[in-house]
């Protein structure tokens, strides 16, 4: 069955991830949006009455590290994927 | 008006006193250049794959069991989503269904009365980064240094009814949390954080009424500040006829007053899902039992012993153990010195005057107790009098000298010999005869101006008791 994305969860989704979507771009977003949670229904075609729930396909557990600093300073590597920066840091839109 | 009771419970936040962060070998230190001190995990570089530090998962096991928590046999983390430039996975790894410690409690002393504090669960969590404001750009500017050091969450029920109550919780897991060596819980520093969740009832009512979650509380002062503030903020509210709204306030220590942080951008979902990255956590009863085993003996245990085993009396002995750096350098210039008595005294009057004066704490002591020690010998042997002690002491706790090559290359020996001192005691009752008739008139106190005076022409370095001695016998 289609899902439909109101213009309520449009908006709410748009606050949570800081878009402003408008017009053209909106009608895309939803449209996206529908065909994702459609795209996820197909799982609910499944019957999982008997199964556990899984957190993940990989068999293990207890994978440590030590407590040894193994990282020296990466900072211009880092910063090189940055968008914007100054004095070392990332410049990012005003938070507050 | 009514009479209201207030209800608190406490997120405390604590930052581990690890080497590196909680997922990668990034160090943890301070005062690094801002991004030094990150990598692709820590920054949330796509592809990159956390790996749990075991340190973490010590320190967490260690503050659960000192808090009387069950400790959960297997655990494991969960990502909370969240959208914010501080937080560059666009999700905090934390622990939100299978917590590693719960159901845990520790009690506190209000006014006489012993009171058991519920802790609900302690979890692990990264912290964020750090943003500043840049007013030159209007843009804010991020530094990772931060993002990824290994915090605890711990969580309490609702039981506190006073700010009296708040901190006594507080400071019984600061101690705890420093005997164990798994953080330092500075609250100005920030490495222990404390966010007060705060309600009003009606006294007398089970029912809990709104709460308000309150941050940015930077002391101990601010916290007792901002709770008798919320308290009457949401009395005021109830009286006046309206509803108290939950959501997150600010304190503002400066202005004293909070404010609310919610706005239509704060709107939050985290969505919670277990870290597919993150392979679970199995804690076997022999990890337990080791971590036990390594226990320190605890603040209230060490007060007890110390008042039987020493003689000091209580009061001293809470105040000792209170930082267990003072409490080990407490029982070590004990041992050296045999004086247990006097070593507190040392400690008690003149450490924590001058830690007072210099605004820090027990934890930043530096002297070593051998040097406490072998002034207190000194004393105790009269080679110098209590004057001068309280000199070499301020040395020895700025610059940890040793008392004896102090006194020895300073020349603050005291003079013990009676032939020497009778010279200088006579030149005194020659240069006062006004001191000398009023003493012999009847009037006792005068001696003390002639004690005062021989001890100013040997400059300060006469026993005094000696001198006291050789005046009433000359006069
Ligand atoms: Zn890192």
């Amino acid at each position: 069955m289609a899902t439909k994305i109101d213009d309520d969860m449009i908006e709410y989704v748009s606050i949570l991830a800081k878009l402003e979507l408008e017009g053209e771009a909106r009608a895309q977003a939803r449209s996206d949006m529908e065909k994702m949670i459609e795209f996820a229904d197909m799982l609910n075609e499944i019957d999982t009455e008997d199964t556990d729930p899984a957190v993940q396909v990989i068999d293990m557990e207890n994978v440590f590290r030590d407590d040894t600093v193994t990282n020296g300073d990466n900072r211009e590597d880092m910063l090189a994927n940055a968008p914007a920066k100054k004095n070392g840091q990332y410049m990012v839109p005003r938070t507050f | 008006m009514k009479n209201y009771e207030t209800v608190i419970g406490l997120e405390v936040h604590v930052e581990l006193a690890t080497k590196t962060k909680i997922f990668c070998g990034c160090s943890t230190s301070f005062g690094g250049d801002p991004n030094t001190h990150t990598c692709p995990v820590c920054t949330g570089m796509p592809g990159s794959l956390p790996v749990l530090n075991k340190k973490v998962v010590d320190h967490a096991i260690a503050v659960g069991l000192a808090a009387n928590c069950e400790i959960n046999r297997s655990c494991r983390f969960d990502r909370k989503n969240y959208f914010y430039p501080d937080n560059p996975q666009d999700y905090q790894i934390s622990q939100l269904y299978e917590p590693i410690c719960q159901n845990g409690h520790v009690d506190i002393d209000v006014d006489g009365k012993r009171k058991s504090i519920r802790i609900h669960e302690i979890h692990m969590e990264e912290d964020a980064g750090k943003l500043i404001h840049d007013e030159a750009e209007n843009m804010s500017l991020v530094d990772y240094n931060r993002a990824g050091v290994p915090l605890i969450e711990i969580v309490s029920e609702p039981d506190m009814r006073s700010a009296e109550e708040v901190i006594a919780y507080l400071q019984k897991l600061r101690t705890i949390i420093r005997y164990l060596g798994a953080s330092d819980c500075k609250l100005q520093e920030g490495s222990m954080r404390a966010d007060v969740n705060l309600s009003v009832r009606e006294a007398g009512t089970e029912k809990l009424g709104t709460r308000t979650e309150m941050k940015n509380l930077n002391s101990f002062k601010a916290i007792a500040r901002a709770i008798s503030n919320e308290r009457q903020r949401q009395i005021d509210i109830i009286e006046a006829g309206g509803r108290v709204i939950q959501e997150t306030r600010r304190w503002d220590d400066t202005k004293e007053e909070s404010f609310s942080m919610r706005s239509k951008e704060d709107a939050q979902d985290y969505r919670y899902f277990p870290d597919p990255d993150l392979p679970g956590i199995f804690i076997s009863r022999e990890w337990i039992d080791e971590i036990k085993a390594s226990e320190p003996e605890f603040k209230d245990e060490k007060k007890r012993r110390y008042v039987s085993q020493y003689g000091i009396p209580e009061e001293d002995a809470d105040i000792i153990t209170d930082s267990k750096h003072m409490a080990d350098i407490f029982e070590e210039t004990a041992r050296l010195c045999g004086q247990p008595k006097k070593a507190a005294n040392w400690l008690m009057v003149d450490t924590i005057r001058i830690l007072k004066e210099l605004s820090k704490e027990p934890e930043d002591i530096t002297f070593a107790p051998e040097n406490l020690a072998k002034l207190i010998k000194l004393t105790e042997a009269g080679t110098i009098n209590s004057s001068v002690a309280k000199e070499v002491f301020e040395k020895v706790f700025a610059d940890n000298i040793d008392p004896e090559k102090y006194v020895k290359e300073n020349g603050l020996a005291q003079e013990n010999d009676e032939s020497a001192l009778r010279e200088a005691v006579q030149k005194v009752i020659d240069d006062n005869p006004k001191s000398v008739a009023d003493y012999r008139g009847g009037k006792e106190k005068a001696i003390g101006f002639l004690v005062g005076q021989t001890m100013k022409a040997m400059q300060g370095k006469a026993n005094p008791g000696i001198v006291t001695g050789l005046l009433k016998e000359l006069l």
